[in-house]
C-alpha cells in the first residue's frame, strides 16, 4: 500500500493528527453538552464555521453577519426573559434585563463596527471573532433549548437538527456560498528527522492539548466546573443543592461555542471552510464522542483523533469514499457498544 | 354489561372522511398540471412520513434515514427496469426486499441501545448512502440514472401526471389504512406501551427488541414503496432527493403535522412541501441571492412547533372534530383459558435467592414458597430488598444465584415475557398506564400474550375476531374490579386509587394464575383501601393466588394468609399474621426497640 511509503505516511499522519485534534475538541464539547443538558448538539460544527468565516470576513475588513445574529438573538432572549419575569410579577427586573441587553447590544455593535474596517492585527481579530461567536452559545440555549428543558432526548435532538438547518441557512446568507481560508498564524515548517510538520499544525495540536488541559483544570479545580459535573451526574440532585439547570446549561453552551469558535480559528488556515462544512466537521466529532459512549472524555478525544487519522489516510487512497469510510466506522462501534452495554429495563428518560 | 356509550355517534366524522376521499379523488382532475405534480410528490412523501409516524410518533424511535431507504427502493427499481429491462411491477418486490434486508441489519445493530443512538446511526447511514450513490459509476454517479420506464396498469402507461397521481393516491390510501388498522390492534397497543420504555410492555409478554425491529423494517418498507413510486414518476433518479437533508425534512413533516397521528403526518407532508414551493419563489428575491434558504424557515418552524405545540398541528385541528369512539365488535371466538391449579398445590418456590449489585447484597439467601389459592404478603422496612425480590420473580433482573421456580418450571434465567406467559401477571409500584388511551384499551394491553395476531395480520385487519375476544375480556375484567362504567374514559382522567385498580384489571386480562401486586395501596385514601381489600378477597375466592408487596400494615394483616418479612436483604420471619406480629425480631426491625420498653402495642 502506498500510504505506508515512508515519505507519505508521516505527512498523512500529521494531517490526520491536526484535524483529529480539532475533532477531539468538538467531541469534548459534545460530550459535555450531552452530559449536562441531554442535548445531542448537532450544531456544534456550525460554531466552527462561524468561527472561521467570521475571521475571514474580518480579514476582508467587512462587518461579519455574525454580529446581526448575535444582536437578534440578544433581543429575542431579552424579551423572552423579560416576559417570563413579568409573568412572575417582576416587571421591574424584566425592564432592567431589556435595558442591559440593549446596552450590551449597542456596545457589541459599536466595537465590531469600529474594529472591522481597521483590519486590525490577526490576534485582535481572533479575539473579536471569539467575542462574537461565543455569546451565540448561551443565547441559543436561552432561545431554543431552555423552553424545552423538560423535553425528552429525542425532542431535543430534533430541535438540534432544526437549529443546525437554521444556522447553515444563515451562514449562507451571511458569508455566501464560497469557501474561505484564514491566514496561518505561523509560516514555515519544522523538520524532525524524516518528519516535516508545519508550525501551523503544531500550533493546532498544542493549542488543542492546552485547551483540554484547561478544561480538565476547570472541571477538577473550580466551583462552576464542579457544578457542571454534578449536574451531569444527577440533574435533580444538583438542583436540590442549588445549581440551577438553566445557568448550568448556559455555561455549558458558552464553553461549547467557545470551543467551536476556537476550533474554527485553528482549522481555518488548513481547510477551506464553506457555510455547510459544519455538519460534517461536527459529525466527525460525534463519531469520536460515540466511541466514548457520549460519557467518557478521554475515550471521546482518542476516538476523535482516530477519526482524523482514518479520514486522512482514506482521503489519500480512496478520496471519493472518505466520508463513507468515516461514517460506516460508526456501525461497528455501535455494534460493539450494543454488545457491551447491558440492557437495563428501567424507565427511560 | 356493556356500558351504554359503546357506540358514540360519529356520523359527522364519517361524512367528513367521505368528503375528504371525494376531494382527494377529484383533485388530480381539477388542479392545473404543475399542481398535480406537486400533489403527487406530497402523496409520495406522505407514504414515507406515515412510516415515520409509526416509528417515531408511536414507538418513540427517531430516524433521519428514511430518505436513504427511499433511495434504496428507487435505485433498485431504476437499475432493474432501466438497465435490465424488468417490468416495474416485478421490481417492486425486489425493491422492498433489498430495503427490508438493509433495515433488518441496521435494526439488529442499533435497536438494542438507548433511544439516541438510533438517530445518530441513521444520520451516518443517510450520509454514507448518499456518497455511495454518488460515487458508484454503475449507479450514474451524482448525475444519476435516466430512462426509467413508466408503470403500466392494464396496458395503460402512466406517463401523464394525472394518471400517476391516482396510483400514488391509491398507494397512500392503502398505506394509511394499514397504519390505522395497525394502530388499533394488539400490536399497535404494544407499540404505544413500548414508547415509555420496555418495562411494562415486556411484563405483558411483548418482545421489545423484536417489535422495534419489525416496526423499523415496516417504516423502511413504506419508504421503499415511496421510492419506487418516485423513481417511476420522475423517470430518473439522482442522489439528492435521498440525502440526509431529505431525511431530516421527512422527520420535520412528521413533527410539524403531528407525529402521533397518521393524518398528522400527511398534513405535515402537504404543509412543508407547499411552504417550500412558496419560499423558493419568495426568499431568493428577498435576500438578493440564490440558495436553499427555506431551511431557515423550516428549522425555525420546527423549533416553534416543539416549543408551543409539541404534539404537532393535527391534534389542534382534530380537537374541533367530534371524538371518534371505539367500536365494540361482536364476540365470535373465545380466548383460551388456563387450567387453574388446585388450591394448595405449590405454585411459586424461591430457593436461596441471592442478588448482588456490585458490592451490595440486595437479597441474600431468601427462600419461601407460595401455594395456589393463598395471599402471601411480602413486607419489610424500606431498603429491605422487597422490590429486588419482586424483580427477581418477575424476570426484570436475573438472580445472581439460587433458584426460582413457578408452575414447576425453573424461571431463574427466563425473561419477563416468558415468565408472564407461564401465568404470572403484575402491577407496578409507580403506575404505568397510557393516559391518552381509554380504560378499555389500557386493560386490553394486559391480554397481549393471549393474542397471536402479528404485525402483518394487524395491518390487514385480519385479527378482528381475536380483537373482539380481547375487548370483551377487558370489559369483563373492568366490570370485575368495578370500573366497568368508565370503560371509555381516558385513563389519565382517573384518580390515583382508580388507576391502581385499573392496573389490576389489566393484569387480570392476562388470565393469571399468580398475581403480583407491588404496593397497590400506596397513595390510596382510606375508603379506596377498603375497596381494594374487598377486591383482593374476591379475587382469592375466585381462585387467583396473590403475592403482595405492601407497606400498609393494617391492610396486610387483615388480608393475607401468610407473611414473609424481609430485612437487610434477608428473610427475618415467616408465618401467619399473628405469628409475625408476635415475633420479637420483626418488632425490633420495625420499631427498633425492645419488647420490655415498648409495652403493649
Amino acid at each position: 500500500m502506498q500510504i505506508f511509503d515512508p515519505t507519505i505516511f508521516p505527512i498523512l499522519a500529521a494531517d490526520g493528527l491536526t484535524n483529529g485534534a480539532v475533532y477531539a475538541l468538538l467531541a469534548l464539547a459534545l460530550v459535555l453538552v450531552f452530559a449536562v443538558t441531554r442535548v445531542i448538539f448537532i450544531p456544534q460544527g456550525e460554531f466552527v464555521v462561524f468561527g472561521t468565516l467570521t475571521l475571514a470576513t474580518l480579514q476582508l475588513g467587512r462587518t461579519p453577519g455574525t454580529l446581526w445574529l448575535v444582536l437578534a438573538l440578544l433581543g429575542i432572549a431579552a424579551l423572552m426573559e423579560a416576559f417570563s419575569l413579568a409573568r412572575n410579577g417582576q416587571a421591574r427586573r424584566g425592564l432592567v434585563t431589556v435595558g442591559v441587553a440593549a446596552l450590551l447590544g449597542v456596545g457589541t455593535w459599536a466595537v465590531t463596527d469600529w474594529l472591522a474596517p481597521l483590519k486590525a492585527p490577526l490576534w485582535v481579530q481572533v479575539i473579536l471573532t471569539l467575542g462574537l461567536v461565543a455569546p451565540l452559545g448561551p443565547l441559543l440555549y436561552r432561545v431554543v433549548y431552555q423552553p424545552l428543558q423538560n423535553a425528552t432526548v429525542l425532542v431535543l435532538l430534533i430541535a438540534s437538527v432544526a437549529l443546525h438547518l437554521v444556522l447553515t441557512g444563515l451562514a449562507l446568507v451571511f458569508f455566501g456560498p464560497e469557501g474561505s481560508r484564514t491566514p496561518a498564524f505561523f509560516e514555515g515548517n519544522l523538520t524532525l528527522g524524516q518528519v516535516t510538520l508545519s508550525w501551523q499544525s503544531l500550533l493546532v495540536i498544542v493549542a488543542s492539548a492546552a485547551l483540554m488541559l484547561g478544561l480538565y483544570l476547570f472541571f477538577e479545580r473550580t466551583m462552576p466546573g464542579k457544578a457542571l459535573r454534578a449536574t451531569a451526574v444527577n440533574r435533580l440532585g444538583a438542583r436540590l443543592v442549588g445549581i440551577s439547570p438553566s445557568s448550568a446549561g448556559m455555561l455549558t453552551f458558552t464553553l461549547a461555542a467557545l470551543i467551536g469558535a476556537l476550533g474554527g480559528v485553528l482549522i481555518g488556515p488548513s481547510v477551506a471552510v464553506t457555510y455547510d462544512s459544519g455538519f460534517l466537521i461536527g459529525l466527525k466529532g460525534f463519531v469520536g464522542a460515540i466511541i466514548g459512549g457520549l460519557v467518557s472524555y478521554p475515550l471521546a478525544a482518542a476516538g476523535a483523533i482516530l477519526v482524523g487519522l482514518i479520514e486522512s489516510f482514506a482521503s489519500f487512497s480512496l478520496s471519493a469514499w472518505k466520508e463513507v469510510i468515516v461514517f460506516t466506522l460508526i456501525l461497528p462501534v455501535l455494534l460493539w457498544r450494543s454488545l457491551t452495554t447491558r440492557h437495563i429495563p428501567e424507565d427511560e428518560e | 354489561m356493556i356500558p351504554s356509550q359503546t357506540v358514540p355517534k360519529s356520523s359527522f366524522r364519517l361524512g367528513l372522511s367521505v368528503a375528504a376521499v371525494l376531494i382527494a379523488l377529484s383533485l388530480p382532475l381539477l388542479l392545473p398540471l404543475f399542481q398535480v405534480t406537486l400533489l403527487t410528490n406530497i402523496l409520495i412523501f406522505s407514504i414515507v412520513v406515515t412510516g415515520l409516524v409509526l416509528l417515531t410518533g408511536i414507538l418513540g424511535l427517531t430516524s433521519f434515514g428514511q430518505a436513504a431507504f427511499m433511495g434504496v427502493g428507487a435505485y433498485t427499481t431504476a437499475v432493474l427496469t432501466a438497465q435490465m429491462g424488468w417490468n416495474p411491477w416485478l421490481s417492486l418486490p425486489v425493491s422492498l426486499l433489498v430495503t427490508g434486508l438493509i433495515a433488518w441489519f441496521l435494526g439488529l445493530l442499533t435497536l438494542r441501545m438507548q433511544g439516541h443512538y438510533l438517530p445518530l446511526a441513521t444520520i451516518a447511514w443517510g450520509i454514507s448512502l448518499f456518497y455511495v450513490f454518488g460515487n458508484t459509476p454503475a449507479l450514474g454517479g451524482f448525475t444519476g440514472l435516466t430512462d426509467i420506464p413508466p408503470i403500466s396498469v392494464f396496458g395503460l402507461e402512466l406517463t401523464s401526471p394525472r394518471n400517476f397521481a391516482y396510483l400514488a393516491l391509491i398507494c397512500l390510501g392503502l398505506v394509511a389504512l394499514g397504519a390505522q388498522f395497525l394502530l388499533s390492534s394488539r400490536t399497535g397497543r404494544a407499540m404505544r406501551a413500548l414508547r415509555g420504555g420496555p418495562l411494562v410492555a415486556e411484563a405483558f409478554g411483548v418482545s421489545a427488541f423484536g417489535l422495534r425491529v419489525q416496526v423499523f423494517i415496516l417504516a423502511a418498507l413504506m419508504a421503499a414503496l415511496a421510492g419506487w413510486l418516485y423513481a417511476h414518476s420522475q423517470r430518473f433518479v439522482n442522489p439528492t432527493p435521498f440525502g440526509l437533508q431529505a431525511g431530516i425534512e421527512y422527520l420535520f413533516m412528521a413533527v410539524v403535522g403531528g407525529s402521533q397521528h397518521v393524518w398528522g403526518g400527511v398534513m405535515g407532508a402537504g404543509l412543508i412541501t407547499q411552504i417550500r414551493e412558496q419560499l423558493r419563489d419568495i426568499l431568493p428575491g428577498l435576500l438578493g441571492q440564490q440558495g436553499n434558504f427555506e431551511v431557515i424557515v423550516f428549522g425555525a418552524l420546527v423549533i416553534l412547533v416543539l416549543q408551543f405545540a409539541r404534539q404537532g398541528l393535527w391534534p389542534l385541528l382534530e380537537r374541533l372534530l367530534p371524538q371518534e369512539g371505539i367500536r365494540i365488535l361482536p364476540q365470535r371466538e373465545k380466548l383460551s383459558q388456563r387450567a387453574r391449579p388446585a388450591p394448595g398445590t405449590p405454585l411459586l418456590s424461591v430457593q436461596h435467592a441471592v442478588k448482588q449489585f456490585g458490592g451490595l447484597r440486595a437479597v441474600g439467601d431468601v427462600s419461601f414458597d407460595l401455594q395456589a389459592g393463598e395471599i402471601l404478603g411480602l413486607i419489610g422496612p424500606n431498603g429491605a430488598g422487597k422490590s429486588t425480590m419482586f424483580n427477581l420473580i418477575t424476570g426484570v433482573n436475573p438472580a445472581t444465584s439460587g433458584q426460582i421456580s413457578f408452575m414447576g418450571q425453573d424461571i431463574s434465567r427466563r425473561s419477563a415475557g416468558q415468565i408472564h406467559r407461564l401465568g404470572l401477571s403484575r402491577t407496578f409500584q409507580h403506575v404505568h398506564l397510557l393516559p391518552d388511551l381509554t380504560l378499555l384499551e389500557n386493560t386490553m394491553m394486559g391480554g397481549y400474550a393471549r393474542g397471536r395476531a402479528g404485525i402483518v395480520r394487524s395491518l390487514l385487519h385480519l385479527e378482528r375476531g381475536e380483537e373482539a375476544a380481547l375487548q370483551h375480556e377487558a370489559l369483563r375484567q373492568l366490570e370485575r374490579v368495578g370500573l366497568g362504567a368508565q370503560a371509555f374514559t381516558l385513563a389519565g382522567n382517573l384518580a390515583l386509587g382508580q388507576q391502581r385498580v385499573l392496573e389490576i384489571a389489566r393484569a387480570l386480562v392476562a388470565d393469571p394464575t399468580l398475581l403480583l401486586l407491588d404496593e397497590p395501596a400506596a397513595g390510596l385514601r382510606y375508603g379506596e383501601k377498603a375497596e381494594l381489600v374487598a377486591l383482593l378477597r374476591k379475587l382469592r375466592e375466585e381462585g387467583i393466588t396473590i403475592l403482595l408487596v405492601e407497606h400498609d400494615m393494617d391492610l396486610v394483616m387483615g388480608l393475607v394468609d401468610r407473611l414473609v418479612v424481609m430485612n437487610y436483604g434477608e428473610k427475618l420471619a415467616e408465618g401467619s399474621p399473628q405469628q409475625v406480629r408476635d415475633n420479637a425480631d420483626v418488632r425490633e426491625a420495625y420499631l427498633g426497640v425492645d419488647m420490655e420498653e415498648e409495652g403493649a402495642a
